[in-house]
């Protein structure tokens, strides 16, 4: 294949990364936004939502659309609840003091991780996909017969992916019009701004903080539930979502939701795009490096404001 | 006194164990004292200067792999190659150091483990002398200082031994010198100890340094003792594992370190013959301890019956 369609292939693939990534990205940036607290746990998050998906997508007979349908709605609330369990029953207890809230949910990563181990088991399943069937895209080039349009081997796309692309899109605009136009919305934006002042006009935040940590949870479910027919379910599948939604995070500027979206589609883009080329272990390395340094001298993030 | 003679039995106590405990235990007890070394290490910085670092294990892997590879490539002696173990670890810490002590609280928590699975990813890009995740084996000849066989169970149990006294008496010194109180001053009021005229960044720099060369000393001990360079050494799980340990033992009390591997060793130990997920029971500690034992079981101690522990 020449370069064009090369890159097509890897933009497309990028931008798959990148929609889930922003739902990911979306959860953790809201828990950290919200509550200051950084949920190493939210990688676990991502794969119980896959594991519960397979789950449910297998119980289910008939058409697979039923059962990734059912799996859409049972996964997000399976993690929600688990989170939200785990901030009744541990962050709340500490008081989300840093320190005690990173190591408790270090031990909740593990806990979550290896209870799948133990009944999901080591095995790497796949869900199928509602439906899948390919596109193939067209290509051109300026030819003896001058201008020709023609379908390169090999090129093209899935509907499963871009419904992937869609889905998201579609997510993260209505999750917006959430936090900006409904009430409970009001409620979070008002906890984030002055929690003393919210708790003095009567708002509970201890509930508005469990509601978070499970909404939170629940993006993170919802996107592996959205990947798992491309990418199987695995037990140690949380890892890398963990990190590179950490890495847009801090990229779009610690707890700025607008910088996390911008941030997710510039680095799922480019991990995409850049794994396609280089050795992706390569590519990490100066991802994770870029952005340490980036945390050092710009800790306000790339696009987030100094603080006054 | 009392502190001295404490440790002092502690340490009598292990040399009278390496010569009446059965192989199995003394093997044990070996590796016990060097990753016992590493959290001494890690509680320099987390413990007594309230830096909690996320990625450790990049410390004790560049000791691992400046011994490992000096010995495997270089050829060079197990007594330099133990030094170029140090300096890696040293020069690696003055670096993190520098850049990481830049940001404080959540924000030094994430860049050490960015720098650390950074470090991580290159020892799988280097494949081709650190064998990535299958790592290496050094050879029992090479193993060795002179006439001694540091392979041999008995010489090796000394060695770690002699390892984990020298970082125990040197954490108890430091608890007793002004650069020591110094560092508590830093970990319980930055801003004071500041006012108070005392350079609060050097001393940070100081305690990073140390504290990741001693875990440094520990990686390349293990590489030396065991035999074995990987990089599951310098992954994630191996930055926990020192948290957890220290958690566990009392972060900020000199002992602490070893009681916490001690224990946390045996109990993994026994769970993994009942169970492939051994790790929730990782889990399930750090998440106990948070909530109901902040302190851990030497700073209980402490808080409960004998005051005067360092």
């Amino acid at each position: 294949m020449e370069f064009g369609p090369h890159l097509i292939l890897a933009i497309l693939e990028g931008a798959v990364g990148a929609a889930v990534l922003a739902l990911t990205a979306l959860g953790l940036s809201l828990v950290f936004g919200i509550m200051r607290v950084v949920n190493v746990a939210h990688g676990e998050f991502f794969m119980l939502g896959a594991i519960v998906a397979w789950w449910v997508a297998t119980s289910i007979a008939g058409h697979p659309a039923l059962g990734f349908v059912a799996a859409a709605v049972v996964a997000p609330l399976v993690a929600g609840g688990v989170a939200v369990l785990g901030d009744r029953l541990v962050l709340k207890r500490v008081h989300y003091d840093p320190e005690a809230t990173i190591v408790a949910t270090i031990g909740i990563l593990y806990i979550i991780q290896q209870l799948a181990l133990m009944t999901y088991g080591p095995e790497a399943r796949p869900v199928e996909p509602p439906f899948n069937s390919r596109i193939a895209l067209p290509w051109f080039e300026f030819g003896e017969t001058g201008f020709e349009i023609y379908y390169p081997w090999g090129f093209g796309t899935t509907t499963y992916k871009l419904f992937v692309i869609g889905a998201a899109a579609v997510i993260l605009v209505g999750f917006w019009l959430f936090l900006s136009r409904s009430r409970i919305g009001l409620v979070m934006r008002a906890t984030q701004l002055d929690r003393e002042m919210a708790t003095a006009f009567g708002i509970p935040v201890s509930r508005v903080y469990s509601l978070v940590f499970g909404l939170g949870a629940a993006l993170a479910a919802l996107a592996a539930v959205l990947i798992v027919p491309i990418q199987q379910a695995h037990y140690l599948m949380g890892g890398d979502p963990l990190l590179l939604s950490f890495i847009v995070v801090i990229i779009g500027g610690l707890g700025s939701i607008r910088g996390t979206i911008v941030a997710a589609v510039l680095i799922g883009l480019s991990d995409g795009i850049i794994s396609v080329f280089f050795s992706p272990t390569l590519a990490k390395i100066i991802a994770t490096l870029l952005v340490a340094l980036v945390l050092v001298f710009r800790p306000q993030g790339l696009f987030g404001k100094k603080p006054a | 006194m009392k502190v001295l003679g404490l440790h002092l039995g502690l340490l009598a106590l292990l040399a009278v164990l390496g010569m009446i405990l059965p192989a199995y235990h003394q093997g044990n007890l070996s590796r016990i004292m060097v990753l016992a070394t590493y959290a001494v290490g890690y509680n320099v910085m987390f413990g007594y200067t309230g830096l909690l670092s996320l990625g450790h294990a990049m410390f004790f892997g560049a000791g691992m792999y400046g011994l490992g590879l000096a010995m495997q490539h270089g050829g060079v002696g197990a007594v330099p190659a133990f030094g170029i173990g140090l300096v890696s670890a040293a020069v690696l810490s003055a670096v993190v150091a520098v850049l990481a002590l830049r940001t404080i609280g959540v924000a030094f928590m994430i860049v050490t483990l960015m720098f650390s699975q950074a470090a991580f990813l290159s020892a799988l890009y280097f494949g081709e002398w650190t064998r990535g995740d299958e790592g290496f084996v050094l050879a029992q000849q090479i193993r060795r200082v002179g006439e001694v066989d540091l392979s041999n169970p008995v010489t090796r149990y000394y060695a770690a031994l002699l390892l984990f006294s020298v970082a125990l008496l040197l954490t108890m010194r430091m608890t007793q010198v002004r650069f020591g109180h110094v560092l508590v001053a830093v970990r319980e009021n930055e801003e004071r100890t500041r006012m108070l005229g005392y350079s609060v960044w050097s001393h940070k720099f100081w305690a990073v340094v140390i504290s990741g060369t001693i875990s440094g000393a520990a990686g390349a001990a293990y590489a030396l003792l065991f035999g074995y360079v990987g990089a599951s050494f310098v992954s994630v799980p191996y930055s926990i594992f020192p948290l957890l340990w220290v958690l566990l033992g009392g972060a900020g009390t000199t002992i602490g370190p070893f009681v916490g591997t001690l224990f946390m060793f045996y109990l993994i130990d026994y769970l993994s013959g009942l169970t492939t997920a051994y790790m929730l029971v990782v889990g399930i500690v750090l998440v106990l301890l948070t909530l109901f034992a902040r302190a851990g079981l030497m700073g209980e101690i402490r808080k409960r019956w004998v005051p005067w522990l360092p």
